[in-house]
């Protein structure tokens, strides 16, 4: 094993780490801020994907795919949100699993039906379809370039949340709603802020993954129960904490894949290993999740105060 | 307001008006096997055998769902654990049921005792995460268990014996055996929801403060309400087992659990024979729209949005209770 | 009640015996979900069977009853009881993915009903639970594999590492590809089911420099890997020989990224014969899109039936006298020479297959050569069926 080999897998730990984050930061607000459980953001990750696939076969522009994944799936966001889940908000979170649940139903169908069943072609931006040269390996420009991405969006949603006006808002209503709302603040308007900014994000992610991934039915499903581990772990409604959780559990999944395998090939022999190991790397997000919330309910970087 | 102060009180619903409807269903389930036989072919019975079976587990698990307040979305790898109980032991040549039932319990029980405990330890959206943790280590270990199948699955020869006689083999004599277990554990979960027992599970899920303070040691109850839901389940995957002459890992997909969770919502949270109302409603409406159109989902989805929107008690728990939808 | 009761049993009998004018056909394959666009292939591809021969089979006009088994192995059961019990249909086609084919293959058989496997081939029911009453238009799902196994022994590459999905299939891929290729594999990785991210696995195929990787990776996990794989900028560098994963299905969300990818299997549009220069304009004008190998052994499977059919007068209750005709399998394949082996599987053709732009710059299939003619699968001695 090199120290090539480490690089480059630390390197891909932190790049599905850095997308893990961008999904996880979305739900992780809305969680945090308006209690609301929302399965759906996976729904609107796939919308996000297709939207910038189908807007890339009519403009040849990655921009231009990706600006149309954002503001399409945020203006989805304000849709849902105003027919449908604000009459959630109070409903408690079983109520909320079940409705977002019966959404993903419905938009795992609708885009089958209105883009047909197959997957969707998306490739990359031409400006980024290359390799660099990086702590002596060649590594994909793009996936460097999600990393830039999801740091940048890090830092604007810190910004946003602890320097502007509205951030201040966003984190009194989730401390205290009743002082804000007799403070004359439109506690719903607040609300569907937060919750577009939520699907703007998730949109933001599924256009970046778009030119990696299958574009197709149900390829939010996975990406979101991994998601959801992440916040659990990072501490619900914590961005930090949804930062770090991210990252952690991206090596963890990487570790799993790829030093697992080698690990059980030097203690048992190859037929074995090869049948073990892959059924260990499949459980073992699930066991150290179990394991850490057996004995931090929290969640392992949890914010202190939530 | 979260999901311990949104649910009726059950003590509320259980008037007079609450028992005809239940014995209503039933009516209707015990008539299906003649409905069937008039048509002229069997097959209805298998899809209400289905039905039944699913109905079963849902009422299980909405012991600790509806009356608990705990969300379990890995509930349908205790049906896997029983299907896989009936099929291995079955592929050894043990085929009497009721060593399939004693295997399934011996599995089911410590399994349960053991994430139980665990899961326990945490509260609202950890405690959904990490049973739906165990419910996908259970699914990939079944995955990776190649010499049972792994995910293609484990053929059953021939139906359990009772006895040493097939006396389950035809379609209306196993129809027979699922509607009894199945009102036995309707019956079973209605009597502890109104003990004493389940008298302190319901007021845990309205103040867990107030039960602690008046010395309950609430861990104890819940998990005793996690394990009897957990081999309720386990009984329908054997009986899933024998119905299909298959065990499967997909028995124990997250998605199973998450549509035994629908059922439960749709047909009733607090109401014993609302699940197996909600069973009945979702598969039956599968069932229809999927022959009229590939693209059902696109249905069935907003349909599970709109009753959660619009029928808050549940379909049945409106029923029950005599009075319409409430906000 | 008892006199109209009987009145109608009467009427219904005289209509169904009046003719073998309809003969019912139970479709089953995976319609709905990610999977459902193999479902969807393979309908349509059958149903492009029935019209091309008139919209009949065997000069019986043919009703198909479609259900969709959502990959659900007790979804499967249910839809099967209600083809047989309720519809009761005498022929069954189609079973998508292998764990439905293992639910569903013994209660279909076993009630007497013919089963038609158009996709699906799992080692059990090539083997030792053969049936009499079942025939692939598929392959055994090893068979694949061993072509493609045989065609890297003689490119001469010395290190190949294999990459497959944590499933069955996934393992006997790789033991099929291991029966032809003899040299010991480099490594060999089971990645997740549904894995979006293949960044690891490239990591290890990049550190370890094999010769060639060999691939199987159905549907979205096939596009994931095979997009990450070139966005790497190893497709073109390290040789990528690859089964069931770059198809029909899959090619059009890739278009020339996959360009330069080789891949094995029992059909490509491109296949010079008469049928298959039928079917796949046909096909084109019907659907606007080129058949895949799920299309391609369903509408086999329509052919089938109709020469078979045609054998008997349509009348399948004559069981040996129409089991004996599907065995003479008396249809020219679209993938080339056909004929069933004792286990009522296929002894064909496999084909070396390669990603190529043709003249309007498009992603096409191109066969490059036969790997396999006449192609028995492994386990036909394990099936106790003796022709």
């Amino acid at each position: 094993m090199s120290a090539q080999f480490l690089v480059s897998q630390m390197l891909n730990g932190l790049q599905f780490g850095v997308f893990l984050y961008l999904m996880a930061a979305g739900l992780t607000l809305v969680l945090g801020v308006m209690n609301f459980v929302n399965l759906a953001h996976g729904s609107l990750f796939m919308v996000g994907a297709y939207i910038a696939a189908a807007s890339f076969e009519r403009s040849e522009s990655f921009a231009v795919a990706l600006l149309g994944a954002v503001v399409g799936t945020g203006l989805l966001g304000l849709l849902l949100h105003g027919t449908l889940l604000a009459r959630l908000q109070q409903a408690g979170h079983l109520k909320q699993v079940l409705a977002t649940f019966g959404l993903t139903l419905f938009f795992n169908e609708l885009v089958r039906i209105v883009w047909g069943p197959s997957s969707l072609y998306m490739q990359l931006p031409d400006a980024l379809s290359g390799t660099v040269a990086v702590f002596g390996i060649t590594y994909p420009a793009y996936r460097l370039a999600i990393v830039g991405a999801g740091v940048l969006v890090a830092i604007g949603l810190w910004l946003l949340v602890h320097r502007t006006r509205i951030g201040m808002l966003i984190r009194a209503g989730a401390t205290n709603r009743d002082a804000v709302e007799t403070l004359g603040v439109n506690i719903n308007a607040l609300n569907a802020a937060v919750f577009v900014l939520g699907a703007a994000l998730a949109g933001f992610a599924g256009g970046v993954a778009a030119p990696l991934l299958s574009v197709q039915s149900g390829m939010g499903d996975p990406i979101l129960i991994l998601t959801l581990v992440v916040i659990v772990l990072g501490g619900i409604g914590s961005s930090k904490g949804a930062f770090q959780a991210a990252i952690f559990v991206a090596l963890v999944d990487a570790a799993g894949r790829t030093f697992i395998p080698l690990i059980l090939r030097s203690l048992m022999d190859r037929s074995l290993a090869n049948a073990a190991g892959p059924a260990v790397a499949s459980m073992l997000i699930y066991c150290v999740m179990a394991i850490i919330l057996a004995v931090r309910p929290g969640g392992l970087f949890a914010a202190r105060g939530r | 307001m979260t999901i311990e102060t949104a649910l009726p009180n059950p003590a509320a619903t259980r008037t007079g008006r609450g028992i005809p409807p239940a014995l209503f269903v039933f009516a209707l389930l015990a008539a299906v096997p003649f409905v069937s036989t008039w048509l002229g072919t069997s097959y209805y019975m298998t899809l209400f055998s289905r039905i039944m079976i699913l109905g079963m587990a849902a009422i299980g698990l909405n012991l600790i769902l509806g009356f608990g307040g705990l969300v379990s979305l890995g509930h349908a790898l205790y049906i896997g654990v029983g299907a896989y109980a009936v099929g291995i032991l079955s592929r050894y040549g043990i085929v009497d049921l009721g060593a399939h039932l004693a295997f399934m319990l011996a599995l089911v029980v410590p399994v349960a005792c053991g994430i139980g405990w665990v899961s326990l330890r945490t509260r609202g959206l950890g405690f959904i995460m990490i049973t739906m943790a165990f419910g996908q280590m259970f699914y990939f270990l079944a995955v990776s268990l190649k010499i049972y199948g792994g995910d293609e699955g484990l053929v059953i020869q021939a139906r359990s014996l009772i006895t040493g006689r097939g006396l389950l083999e035809t379609p209306a004599a196993f129809y027979g055996l699922v509607l009894a277990l199945l009102a036995a554990t309707a019956w079973i979960v209605h009597t502890l929801t109104r003990s004493p027992f389940g008298l302190v599970l319901s007021g845990a899920r309205q103040s867990e403060q107030r039960m602690r303070t008046l010395g309950y040691p609430l861990l104890r109850y819940r998990l005793a309400a996690y394990v009897i839901s957990a081999v309720i389940a386990g009984l329908a995957g054997c009986l899933l087992a024998d119905l299909t002459l298959f065990a499967s890992p997909e028995y124990m997909s997250w998605t199973q659990s998450g549509t035994l969770v629908a059922m439960i919502v749709l047909g009733g949270l607090g109401t014993t024979v609302g699940p197996l109302v909600g069973a009945i409603v979702l598969l039956l409406l599968e069932e229809v729209l999927s022959s009229r159109t590939d693209h059902w989902l696109v249905i069935v989805g907003p349909t599970i949005v709109a009753i959660v929107l619009f029928a808050s008690r549940g379909l049945y728990g409106a029923l029950a209770s005599g009075r319409g939808s409430e906000p | 009640m008892k006199r109209s009761t009987a009145a109608a049993g009467i009427l219904l009998g005289l209509m169904t015996s009046a003719a073998h004018a309809d003969i019912s056909i139970g479709f089953l394959a995976t319609m709905s979900g990610p999977q459902g666009v193999l479902g969807q292939d393979m309908y349509d591809g059958f149903m492009l069977g029935i019209e091309l021969a008139g919209g009949k089979l065997g000069g019986q006009k043919v009703t198909v009853i479609k259900e969709d088994d959502q990959s659900k192995p007790d979804v499967a059961t249910q839809a099967v009881t209600k083809l047989i019990q309720k519809d009761r249909v005498p022929i069954i086609v189609g079973v998508t993915a292998s764990n439905i084919m293992m639910a569903v293959h013994q209660r279909v058989t076993g009630s007497g009903t013919f089963l038609v496997g158009t996709v699906a081939g799992p080692t059990p029911v090539t083997g030792a639970n053969c049936s009499e009453n079942f025939f692939s238009t598929s392959w055994n799902n090893d068979s694949l594999h061993e072509a493609m196994g045989a065609y890297v022994t003689s490119t001469g590459y010395k290190k190949v590492l294999a990459i497959a999905p944590n499933i069955q299939a996934g393992t006997d891929a790789v033991n099929g590809f291991r029966r032809f290729y003899k040299t010991p594999l480099a490594d060999e990785i089971y990645a997740q089911w549904n894995q979006a991210d293949y960044s690891s696995e490239i990591g290890a195929i990049q550190s370890s420099r094999p010769d060639a990787v060999y691939a199987f990776l159905p549907g979205g996990m096939g596009i994931n890997f095979v997009k990450q794989y070139q966005q790497a900028g190893l497709l073109g560098v390290i040789p990528l020989v690859t089964t069931s994963t770059i198809d029909g299905t899959t090619l059009p969300a890739l278009k020339t990224l996959a360009v330069g990818a080789v891949t094995g299997g029992s059909y490509s549009p491109d296949l010079k014969n008469e049928a298959n220069t039928q079917f796949v304009a046909g096909f084109k004008a019907k659907y606007g899109r080129l058949p895949s190998l799920y299309a391609a052994q369903s509408y086999d499977a329509a052919r089938l039936l109709d020469s078979a059919l045609a054998k008997v007068g349509g009348d399948v209750g004559k069981k040996p006298e129409f089991r004996k005709a599907m065995l003479q399998a008396d249809f020219a394949s679209v993938g080339g020479t056909f004929r069933f082996n004792t286990n009522h599987f296929p002894i064909r053709d496999y084909y070396r297959i390669d990603v190529e732009k043709d003249a309007q710059g498009q992603a096409a299939f191109v066969t490059k050569m036969t790997v396999l003619k006449d192609h028995a699968d492994a386990y036909v001695a394990q099936c106790p069926l003796k022709d």
